[in-house]
């Protein structure tokens, strides 16, 4: 409970001379559940790329549970709990969902290293995989192409993706964009089916939903963050009015 | 002293020819994102027909402006009719490049046979002339003198026309030229069609100096290469700088250390790309 | 799941060729089996890893050169040279390696290209070692076990057996749990960097594999010409292997092998009514590149289902 899964200070990142992200501190606490707002432009997509290793900070400190990984290569913070969705679902349409999820299983296995493996003697990366969809309702589309399925669907199985690594800290980006709202009350399922262990970060740009998710809201602007607090203190905060006023 | 000053004279002589070779390769590629495989099958196709014009008895500039628009219909079709049809499909299209340079090869070896052929040098150059104490072949500093011009040429075709500034914008940043209107099919047919007849043009003009002969073309392809990578994509002024770069590298490398010539050559080009490989090419927006 | 029917068919087709009465025919399958193996190494590169190579001709080359300088300059006796070269060439291609994937795409070509023409330049200019341009000869074949492999069909058959090796082994990688990865490395490296896998050194093992191979190939080659020259350096050989790969369909197993089919036998058996067979490879390869892109396998492939769906649903 004490303890701090992510911990930011004085991150900045600028792309020519373009500044994303400047000087961003914050601390976010082991099983937290923490929105990140803003609007588009905002940084916070950038954000989530200097904690995952997409791209190197150019200043500042990156924390995961106490350990710098600010200079670690994107694979070894997986490895290390931390996972993450994409704003654009980037996964493999001609693989089918369990395929798909089994190379997620792989990602943390030594299997991943095995040329001589083969997939059909190893029942239990498929069986692991199955579970993961039964738990998501999808199991009965597991040997069905990713292409196949709908929009929400691949939302919900990349996201049982991530989880299914068992992560210590997740990272959410706009998991809601682009669906329906049946599609919508699926994923908020799916939200709220996540262990209470893991910490959730979550950038979105849908009010309702969001709101409903989070403990701690951060609202970033122009690459700086102008308020952090709860649900109430930021809705009522008036730069914040401001700044969504104008987008 | 003397040798110093005619290697380096050679140097020109052949930065000048490769800066005709690699001009049209680096705005192709800048411009198209084609690595086209089958820029060195131009500039050798560009001799044989100039050596054919000749053959029928017409003039030496006859026949560069022969190859020149030879080769540049030649490209100009092959973009309209292959290229075109692969466009968006940036690896496909350098394949087929690659087949295209086979069948140039091969079919140049049918029309011309396989025996090394020099162009002769046209009368109105032949002879030397006394530069900095030593003679030095007129032909030789008349290419240097080409290649020059076709840079400056290029230079206000890129900065002073609207094709130029198409060009540019479309180097620069091909999303926002495509949504400014700028007719980007068409775009591409001309800029293959100049960078080949540059290749055909280069390709005569070097007849005297190279000679032609099967495998002139994978010979001169590696250079344009190595060029592109030193001077950066669809950039005239490193085509340029990176050409006699290697014009003079090449001929003293072949001078001084003939058994390492390939490795002076290649070294450069293998440590630029190792130590900087994104900075030449994840710098562009696809 | 191996199946029993393609097994015993292939390998009746494996062993065919020795029955012919046509030593032409049989040393024409021979070189088919050699560059099946060279390409089949190289599309775990282009069709499984998604990086296209301008140099494979390297590992091929750098193999058949030390095979045969080990055995006639250095006194090494066969099977030490052979697997001296494997191991040797394999090691060239963990630097060369770690060289060329310090970039992808073009600038991945063009590492692989620039370092290729080194070493064909090399071939060309170190005389004492290499013989320039007469390359090495004077290379016997071996008579293990009392077979004289100096029979094309011997030879043959011995070749067929590295081929069956290699190909089950090449197969077996590729549909692997790596092999799943690489070419999820392949399709979507960020998304499988995210996952916690270690693209880089994906592709580094892909590309030492992908050498390994062409260094057996490379060995083959040495005792099947009993001679080598720099022309097995020349850009001109690794671009036919690319050919190769992409005529018959890379990201298959079977279209490197049918590539190989279609590439010798324009060599050889075509060229003898053809005199400009290059040509011809050339036209059949922009053919195939612009009008059916994945290649002959999964072209035919694709063919062979739509006429399947359109037979039932005219049958409905």
């Amino acid at each position: 409970m004490s303890a701090e899964a992510l911990r930011l200070e004085a991150v900045s990142k600028s792309f020519g001379g373009l500044p994303a992200v400047r000087g961003v501190s914050l601390s976010i606490a082991d099983g937290e559940r923490r929105l990140l707002l803003g609007p588009n432009g905002a940084g916070k997509t950038t954000l989530f790329n200097l904690v995952t290793g997409d791209l190197p900070p150019d200043t500042g400190s990156i924390r995961l549970f106490g350990r710098e990984i600010s200079r670690m290569p994107a694979h070894r913070r997986v490895h290390l709990g931390l996972a993450r969705t994409y704003q654009v679902i980037t996964l493999f349409p001609r693989k089918t969902l369990a395929q798909n999820l089994e190379l997620a299983l792989l990602g943390l296995s030594p299997l991943r290293w095995n040329p001589v493996a083969l997939p059909s003697r190893r029942p239990e990366l498929r069986e692991r995989a199955l579970a993961v969809l039964e738990r998501v309702g999808l199991r009965a589309a597991a040997d069905r192409r990713l292409s196949d399925t709908s929009y929400g669907e691949q939302r919900r199985v990349e996201i049982a993706m991530a989880l299914s690594q068992e992560p210590r800290v997740l990272l959410l980006d706009e998991p809601f964009a682009g669906l329906s709202q049946e599609e919508r009350r699926e994923i908020q399922r799916q939200l709220a089916a996540i262990p209470r262990q893991v910490t959730v970060v979550m950038i979105e740009h849908d009010l309702d939903v969001a709101l409903s998710f989070a403990e701690r809201i951060t609202v970033l602007h122009q690459g700086q963050i102008i308020v952090e607090g709860s649900r109430a203190e930021v809705v009522a905060d008036a730069r914040v009015q401001e700044v969504y006023l104008g987008a | 002293m003397r040798f110093w000053v005619i290697q380096s004279l050679n140097g020109l002589a052949l930065g000048g020819l490769l800066f005709l070779l690699s001009s049209g390769f680096s705005l192709i590629f800048g411009l198209m994102r084609v690595a086209n495989l089958s820029h060195g099958a131009y500039f050798m196709l560009g001799a044989y027909v100039g050596l054919s014009v000749l053959n029928a008895g017409y003039g030496f500039w006859t026949a560069v402006a022969a190859g020149a628009v030879a080769i540049g219909i030649l490209g100009g079709v092959i973009e309209r009719v292959l290229l075109r049809r692969l466009a968006g499909r940036t690896f496909s299209q350098v394949l087929v490049t690659l087949g295209i340079a086979f069948i140039i090869a091969d079919s140049s070896l049918l029309l011309w046979s396989g025996d090394p052929m020099p162009l002769p040098v046209p009368r109105s150059l032949t002879g030397a002339v006394p530069v900095l104490g030593v003679f030095f072949p007129k032909y030789r500093l008349a290419v240097v003198g080409i290649s020059i011009v076709t840079a400056a040429a290029l230079w206000a075709l890129l900065e002073r026309t609207r094709l130029g500034a198409m060009v540019r914008a479309g180097v620069d940043d091909m999303e926002m030229a495509r949504a400014l209107g700028i007719p980007v099919p068409r775009l591409f047919t001309a800029v293959f069609c100049l960078g080949a007849a540059l290749a055909g043009m280069g390709g005569v003009l070097g007849g005297p100096i190279l000679s032609v002969y099967p495998g002139l073309d994978m010979d001169m392809l590696p250079l344009a290469l190595i060029v592109l990578i030193l001077g950066g994509p669809g950039s005239l002024a490193g085509a340029f700088a990176g050409s006699f770069f290697i014009g003079f590298l090449y001929t003293f490398g072949q001078a001084l250390f003939p058994q390492l010539a390939y490795v002076i050559l290649f070294l450069p080009m293998v440590a630029a790309l190792v130590l900087r490989p994104k900075g030449l090419f994840g710098a562009r927006a696809a | 799941m191996i199946r029993a029917l393609p097994v015993a068919l292939s390998s009746l087709l494996l062993l065919a060729p020795a029955l012919s009465p046509s030593d032409f025919y049989v040393n024409v399958a021979t070189q088919i089996l050699i560059a099946a193996i060279f390409a089949l190494s190289l599309n775990l590169l282009v069709g499984y890893g998604g990086l296209i190579s301008l140099g494979h001709a390297a590992y091929l080359g750098v193999s058949a050169y030390l095979t045969i300088w080990l055995v006639t300059r250095a006194g090494v006796g066969h099977l030490p040279a052979a697997a001296a070269a494997v191991v040797l060439t394999t090691a060239m291609s963990v630097l060369f390696g770690v060289l060329a994937l310090r970039a992808t795409g073009l600038g991945f070509l063009m590492i692989t290209l620039a370092l290729g023409q080194i070493l064909w330049g090399l071939a060309y200019r170190w005389v004492s070692v290499t013989g320039g341009d007469n390359g090495l000869s004077g290379f016997d074949r071996p008579r293990p076990f009392g077979i004289d492999l100096a029979s094309p069909r011997a030879f043959y058959l011995a070749t067929a057996a590295v081929f069956a090796c290699a190909f089950v082994l090449m197969a077996v990688l590729v549909r692997s749990t790596f092999g799943a990865g690489l070419q999820g490395v392949r399709d979507q490296p960020r998304r499988m960097q995210a996952l916690g896998w270690h693209v880089w050194m994906v592709r580094l093992v892909a590309f030492v594999a992908a050498g390994f191979w062409g260094a057996v190939a490379g060995v083959l080659y040495a005792y099947y010409n009993q001679f080598v020259s720099p022309h097995v350096l020349a850009l001109t050989s690794s671009a036919e292997a690319l050919l190769m790969v992409i005529a018959g369909g890379a990201g298959t197993l079977l279209g490197p092998v049918v590539g190989a089919v279609v590439v010798v036998m324009l060599k050889n058996v075509v060229s003898a009514y053809v005199t400009r067979w290059v040509l011809l490879l050339g036209l059949v390869f922009v053919a195939i590149v612009a009008f059916m892109p994945e290649g002959l396998v999964p072209g035919f492939d694709r063919l062979r289902r739509r006429r399947r769906r359109r037979r039932t649903a005219g049958d409905a």
